[in-house]
């Protein structure tokens, strides 16, 4: 099926900075523009930008969007206050993952749900088919213009002030009004800056003018691997629940949400199997769909960049998940040896 | 860092984007700037192992960047008589240096008169300018 893909405001820039643009989720997007290996080493050591322009933005407003939400959503928002967000999951009455999302509290009655580009659709109908009285839900990703500026110095080369992680406050970097939050998909300091669509093309010129390096979703994709965050499609999926991936710890369990009693169900009984993080013992680079030898398979599979070795996630038999055990994986054929490793694969200390 | 784009006149070339340096009855394989641009930093290099036999337009070995795998294709028939360990050890050399040090592997020819069906470098540019 033909299909017309769509393009952030950031496309012509992109294309003027020499990226590779490739389709992903139903946009043209830069997978990288130097090189993978170079962006990424920029956010471990320096800082980087990604256009995460693509990304779905849903606003829940009004008196009973909190109750809504609590309902939809797997973590528990009575534990954030207005200026902070959380780490959550949508879930199906399976006790599967729609989406993994973050959640923004704007305020007693208002909330931002930053949603995966693949899901944005889907999300939004889940959720605005069970919208109740007093809560309103809008997409709003076409208004929305969304950084990641990643590494040790983001923060100081744009100029902000400390702050913790997962909370949001409203600043303006070199004349263009954001909001700043304090989140990212790399496992370094960092944030994300919203703002309006029309305005994300001044606020990328602003940042690489401070001396960040534009990275790609190639790097976005290693360096999110190398710190264990699953990636919705692959490592997670409405197949999957979050006690297998490892994800109980955003599931408050001792409240009501859809699926809620599977997923109970599957933490008290154990799951079946458990995602698990893995280093190849070998030289070789797993990758998506290939078999983990005693019944598993490779969810995410790519070269660290850092580490100089293959490494990914999959899932194995909840008996052989210990750090430290063999894995076998097959490799187009050949098997290849790799170990079971604790989360996450990559830390700057290691 | 990358080499820039260049397609050595002294070499035969495959439309796969492989090409060959005849040296009497042994070639060395290589793949070209092309192939190396479309794939990026080059982090593995799975190679055939020395005796093994390479058949023309068939896949000997594979290299993977940090997004895709692609297959080698042999432009020629023969047995493998070497492979280039620098580039097992270190795959970048073929982004840095793809017709030198980035060689891959060496073959003794079974067929030497497959080498006229290879093309020369203005054929090959013919291909790249279809792509």
């Amino acid at each position: 099926m033909a299909q017309t893909l769509q393009r952030t405001p950031l496309y012509d820039r992109h294309v003027a900075l020499g990226a590779r643009m490739v389709p992903f989720a139903g946009w043209e997007m830069p997978v990288q523009y130097e090189g993978v290996i170079q962006e990424h080493r920029a956010v471990r050591t320096d800082a980087g930008v990604f256009d995460v322009s693509h990304m779905g933005e849903l606003e829940v407003e009004g008196p009973r969007a909190h109750e809504l939400l609590q309902s939809l959503l797997s973590n528990d928002l009575d534990r954030i206050e207005p200026g902070q967000a959380q780490y959550t999951l949508l879930t199906n009455e399976r006790g599967g993952i729609i989406d993994d999302l973050i959640a923004y509290r704007l305020g007693e009655f208002r909330y931002l749900l930053v949603v995966n580009a693949s899901n944005r659709e889907a999300d939004f109908s889940w959720i605005k088919e069970r919208e109740i009285s007093g809560s309103d839900v809008r997409d709003l990703s076409g208004e929305c213009g969304l950084l990641a500026v990643q590494g040790p110095n983001a923060i100081e080369k744009l100029g902000l002030p400390p702050a913790p992680p997962f909370t949001f406050a409203d600043a303006e970097i070199d004349g263009v009004e954001a909001m700043v939050n304090r989140t990212g998909y790399t496992g370094e300091d960092g944030c994300e800056i919203m703002c309006d669509a029309e305005d994300v093309g001044a606020l990328w010129d602003a940042v690489i003018a401070r001396g960040v390096a534009p990275c790609g979703l190639g790097a976005r994709d290693t360096l999110r691997l190398e710190v264990c965050y699953p990636l919705h499609g692959n490592d997670i999926s409405p197949e999957t629940d979050p006690i297998s991936a490892g994800l109980g710890w955003a599931c408050a369990l001792g409240k009501e949400f859809t699926g809620v009693d599977v997923i109970r169900a599957v933490k008290e009984h154990g799951p079946e199997r458990k995602l698990v993080p893995f280093v190849m013992e070998e030289r070789a680079i797993p990758r998506q769909g290939m078999a983990i030898d005693g019944g598993g398979e490779v969810t995410s599979g790519s070269h660290s960049p850092m580490l100089d070795i293959g490494i990914g996630m999959g899932y194995v038999p909840s008996t052989m998940t210990e750090p430290g055990t063999d894995l076998t994986i097959d490799v187009r054929g050949k098997p290849r040896a790799a170990r079971i490793v604790k989360k996450p694969i990559y830390h700057r200390e290691g | 860092m990358a080499a820039a784009e260049t397609y050595p006149d002294d070499l035969k070339y495959h439309p796969e984007h492989d090409w060959a340096r005849i040296e009497g009855d042994e070639a060395v394989l290589g793949v070209t700037w092309f192939a190396v641009d479309a794939l990026g930093e080059l982090v593995h290099f799975e190679p055939p192992q020395p005796g093994a036999a390479v058949t023309k337009d068939s896949s000997y070995g594979e290299v993977e960047s940090v997004k895709a795998v692609s297959d080698l294709i042999a432009p020629l028939s023969g047995e493998v008589i070497d492979v280039n360990q620098q580039v097992v050890d270190a795959p970048e050399t073929v982004n840095e240096d793809p017709y030198g040090a980035g060689w891959l592997i060496r073959i003794r020819l079974t067929d030497p008169s497959e080498v006229d069906a290879l093309l020369d470098l203005a054929a090959y540019k013919q291909v790249l300018a279809e792509q």
